[in-house]
């Protein structure tokens, strides 16, 4: 027993102990507090280098003395062991603690204390906080980018509509669970991609697209009234003839032209833009990019020999090139490739190109799922006399693609941070409409506020997509 | 063979065949019509364009194919760059996340949380036209340490110049090569013997002594020049001497490697969670001490499950540096996709060139994996 070790705390003084150590931390956590938020300096008579390293010094020696193990009071035990337990975890402790009371006030007076949000002109940023007024003038430029402001509506209504039919699974009823599949891999992408091309751009094609909706619900309605024998037939006929009458016998695009019908205004897509046009991209891309991938994974382990080197070459190409040369060919190269007369809309081309890109590294997660699952797998489905695809789609894929849930949500969120590029074609969703904004002659310096903007805004977005695959990889995680 | 074999693939085959006519006949009519042949002989012609930053000498009377790589180099040294500091903060960073002090724990997964869910163009934005900007002008910059000025218009560090530079060099290769046979020495005498040789104080010293000796026989010198300010014009000032780094380069090399390193850092911290507590355990019961169960237990199976995961995030990060296009840094996408492209019209040649660079690089890193992941796989019965 060595008693002159004082500096070596034991249980048997515990109090001693503990009382001077939370003193000493307290005084230097106090001392950094003061100089921090109030900018007093209490210690500054001492010379200039011990005044700076005392707090730190201070705050050692008291985690030093407070690290009793087995004191018998839970919390201090609790403090030792999550940020305490040797000289060094206590020095980068209280070295992390002093950073973040130092970084507080300077952070909080430019987001909150010193920031002006009230007026309409950059005349009322004074302060030298961050200007939020320049966000809230732009606020509608960053949302729908160059979108006639009276015409908005029309994008809140597809994305709330895209959003209700979305969660529809969840108030299915067990009779129609069975059909859920079908309806979120099959109709609700056409439905979506409807919505989002002909409502959002309006104009005449919208018409054709009215009449559809108008022919479907009607035949729907008639269509409970009708004996099952016939459904089929009825279902074949009845939404192509009205679908017909409407676009030819009732002449609506006459009705129009005479004013007494209003028309939806024709927006070319290249008025798209801000968080909107980032949604509409990333959600395209996200519904094409899964089945492309799907098909080049399993094409890739395919036994026939052209049907796999085919597969190997698309994904290694995709894989091997950055996007920006991939959205390079597709604005500068891809014209070439086509007809004089065919043109192809800019945004259609660059959500192929998107598409294909991130198909490929949907292909290479997906298999390394199907590598995942064991030969015998396959073995019992081949020998219950299952084809191939009845083998992949009843056994295979559904145990692959829950072991690749998350490799799939981190290519999904890749593709989400991958839409700024499209800036590369002139499209200029929210990052491109802030560089737009950042060089408005009226609105010049405030490059600063507009990053932070978007950037806690994207960070919103990927987070809850990479929390919520978490929990559906937990929900669908199965005991082997 | 059976046509059920054979018929999907003939399918195949005639649709990728039929798409590729229809584009390559397309592509000979549009050229005809604007009376462009297509051919790589446009590279030997002289391009009239000047390049801002080049690591070689480069004017508007050079070739197209020095302007190609012109643009190659500077892609890859901003990727040597991002790959450095990335592998630096990423291994901290994840052996930060292991740590048992939660508030270590939780700053690291802040960091990484943060930095990898906002999209990397939008970090390389915020770091030249926000946070760069705000860097004093070159008549108002302290110098840092006396010799490092950071200011709006770049980074001005001391040069070094040299006499007899090549001996020196000489003397670094000799000075690797003659670690690797200590070590490859080392391994046998320990597998024949069972004694083990210090080969880390011996490498360091053979990579300290070697150059040392040749500056003291072999004539080699340096000096350091360090960067002067000078006056441009009424309020126009600039340094002069020793080395500029661009801002375009300090802030996309910051952008990618703090990108990157989130990835990295997850790698490094799956790596070594994924050494079963088990191994240790067995290690410490056979008398190894703690540090000998990290050099020859868990390091070299944990680094077996980094590498592979590791060197593809090297390859995002050269395939993302690609981005400097957006604020013109002048790598091989701006300078060869972007004003070759422009001044010559020719698409086709000069984004089939972009990508095959890209592509062999990529594809010969991956052959590279294949080939490492084969040779260090555990072998199992």
């Amino acid at each position: 027993m060595n008693k002159l070790n004082f500096l070596q705390p034991d249980k048997n003084n515990l109090n001693t102990y503990l009382y001077t150590g939370v003193i000493l931390v307290a005084l230097s956590i106090f001392i950094v507090f003061l100089n921090s938020f109030f900018n007093k300096d209490i210690i500054s008579f001492l010379p200039g280098s011990i005044s700076f390293f005392l707090p730190l010094i201070l705050g050692f020696i008291g985690l030093h003395l407070i690290r009793i193990d087995y004191s018998g009071l839970k919390f201090l035990d609790k403090v030792n062991k999550n940020i305490n337990t040797n000289n060094f975890n206590a020095f980068l402790s209280l070295l992390i603690v002093f950073v973040i009371i130092k970084s507080l006030p300077p952070l909080l007076s430019w987001f909150i204390l010193d920031a002006n949000i009230a007026g309409d002109s950059k005349d009322v940023c004074t302060g030298s906080g961050a200007c939020w007024t320049y966000i809230k003038i732009w606020f509608n430029r960053f949302m729908y980018g160059m979108y006639p402001n009276a015409e908005q509506w029309r994008i809140n209504l597809s994305f709330i509509a895209l959003a209700f039919l979305g969660t529809i699974g969840f108030f299915a009823t067990e009779k129609f669970k069975k059909y859920l599949t079908l309806y979120y891999v099959v109709v609700y992408p056409v439905i979506a991609f409807f919505f989002i091309f002909f409502f959002i751009s309006g104009g005449p094609i919208f018409f054709d697209f009215s009449y559809g909706i108008i022919a479907a619900v009607i035949s729907i309605i008639i269509g409970f009234f009708i004996p099952s024998k016939f459904k089929m037939y009825y279902f074949i006929i009845v939404p192509i003839t009205l679908y017909i009458l409407l676009k030819y016998v009732f002449f609506y695009e006459e009705l129009i032209e005479l004013g007494k019908l209003e028309a939806l205004e024709w927006v070319e897509t290249g008025a798209w833009g801000g968080l909107s046009l980032t949604f509409i991209v990333s959600f395209f891309c996200l519904i094409f990019c899964f089945p492309i991938g799907l098909f080049l994974s399993l094409g890739r382990r395919s036994d026939f020999p052209i049907i796999k080197y085919f597969s190997i070459g698309m994904i290694e190409f995709w894989r091997g090139v950055p996007l920006i040369t991939v959205l390079f060919m597709s604005s500068v190269m891809f014209p070439m490739f086509l007809p004089e007369d065919m043109f192809i809309d800019k945004l259609v081309r660059v959500i192929i190109a998107i598409s294909l890109f991130e198909a490929a590294y949907v292909a290479e997660v997906i298999r390394g799922g199907l590598q995942a699952l064991p030969r015998g797998q396959y073995d019992a489905a081949k020998s219950l006399g299952m084809g191939y695809w009845k083998m992949h789609i009843l056994v295979i894929l559904p145990q692959a693609l829950k072991l690749v849930i998350p490799g799939i949500a981190n290519t999904f969120l890749a593709l989400v941070k991958d839409t700024p590029l499209i800036f590369v074609v002139g499209l200029l969703e929210i990052v491109g409409m802030l560089n737009l904004a950042k060089t408005n002659p009226e609105w010049l310096g405030f490059a600063m506020e507009g990053y932070v903007f978007a950037s806690v805004l994207f960070f919103i977005i990927c987070y809850a997509m990479s929390k919520y695959s978490y929990n559906l990889e937990q929900k669908y995680k199965t005991e082997r | 063979m059976n046509i059920k074999k054979i018929l999907p693939q003939l399918l195949t085959l005639l649709v990728v065949i039929l798409i590729f006519g229809f584009f390559s006949y397309n592509a000979q009519v549009n050229m005809e019509n604007r009376g462009i042949t297509f051919g790589y002989g446009f590279l030997s012609q002289e391009s009239s364009f000047d390049v801002q930053f080049s690591l070689i000498e480069f004017d508007g009377s050079h070739s197209y194919f020095r302007a190609y790589l012109v643009g190659l180099l500077n892609t890859i040294l901003v990727s040597v760059i991002g790959i450095i500091f990335a592998t630096i903060i990423g291994v901290v960073v994840g052996i930060a996340r292991l740590s048992n002090n939660y508030l270590i724990n939780r700053t690291a997964g802040v960091y990484v949380e943060f930095f990898r869910n906002i999209p990397l163009l939008l970090q390389i934005f915020f770091w030249y036209f926000a946070a760069l900007r705000a860097l004093p002008l070159p008549q108002d910059t302290e110098p840092m340490f006396g010799v490092f000025f950071l200011t709006i218009k770049g980074f001005f560090v001391p040069a070094f110049v040299w006499n007899n530079l090549d001996i020196f060099i000489y003397s670094i290769i000799a000075a690797i090569i003659s670690i690797i046979f200590v070590r490859i020495y080392a391994r046998k005498k320990q597998e024949n013997d069972g004694i083990q040789t210090p080969v880390l104080s011996i490498s360091i010293g053979l990579l300290l002594i070697l150059p040392i000796l040749s500056f003291l026989i072999g004539g080699v010198d340096a000096s350091v020049e360090i960067p002067v300010i000078k006056q441009l014009s009424q309020s126009g000032f600039t340094y002069e001497g020793g080395i500029k780094l661009p801002p375009e380069l300090i802030s996309l090399a910051l952008a990618l490697s703090l990108y990157t390193a989130t990835f990295i850092a997850e790698c490094v911290r799956a790596g070594v969670q994924g050494v079963s507590k088990g191994q240790k355990e067995a290690a410490a019961s056979i008398g190894l001490t703690p540090n000998q169960v990290l050099k020859l237990v868990i390091m070299p199976q944990a680094l077996r499950i980094i590498i592979p995961p590791t060197t593809n995030q090297y390859l995002n990060l050269t395939k993302n540096s690609s981005l400097a296009a957006a604020i013109a840094y002048p790598d091989l996408v701006l300078v060869f996709a972007g004003t070759a492209l422009m001044q010559t019209g020719r698409a086709i040649e000069i984004v089939s060139i972009t990508m095959l660079t890209y592509l062999s690089l990529s594809i010969s890193i991956s052959i590279f994996m294949n080939w490492y992941n084969k040779k260090i796989a555990i072998k199992e019965k």
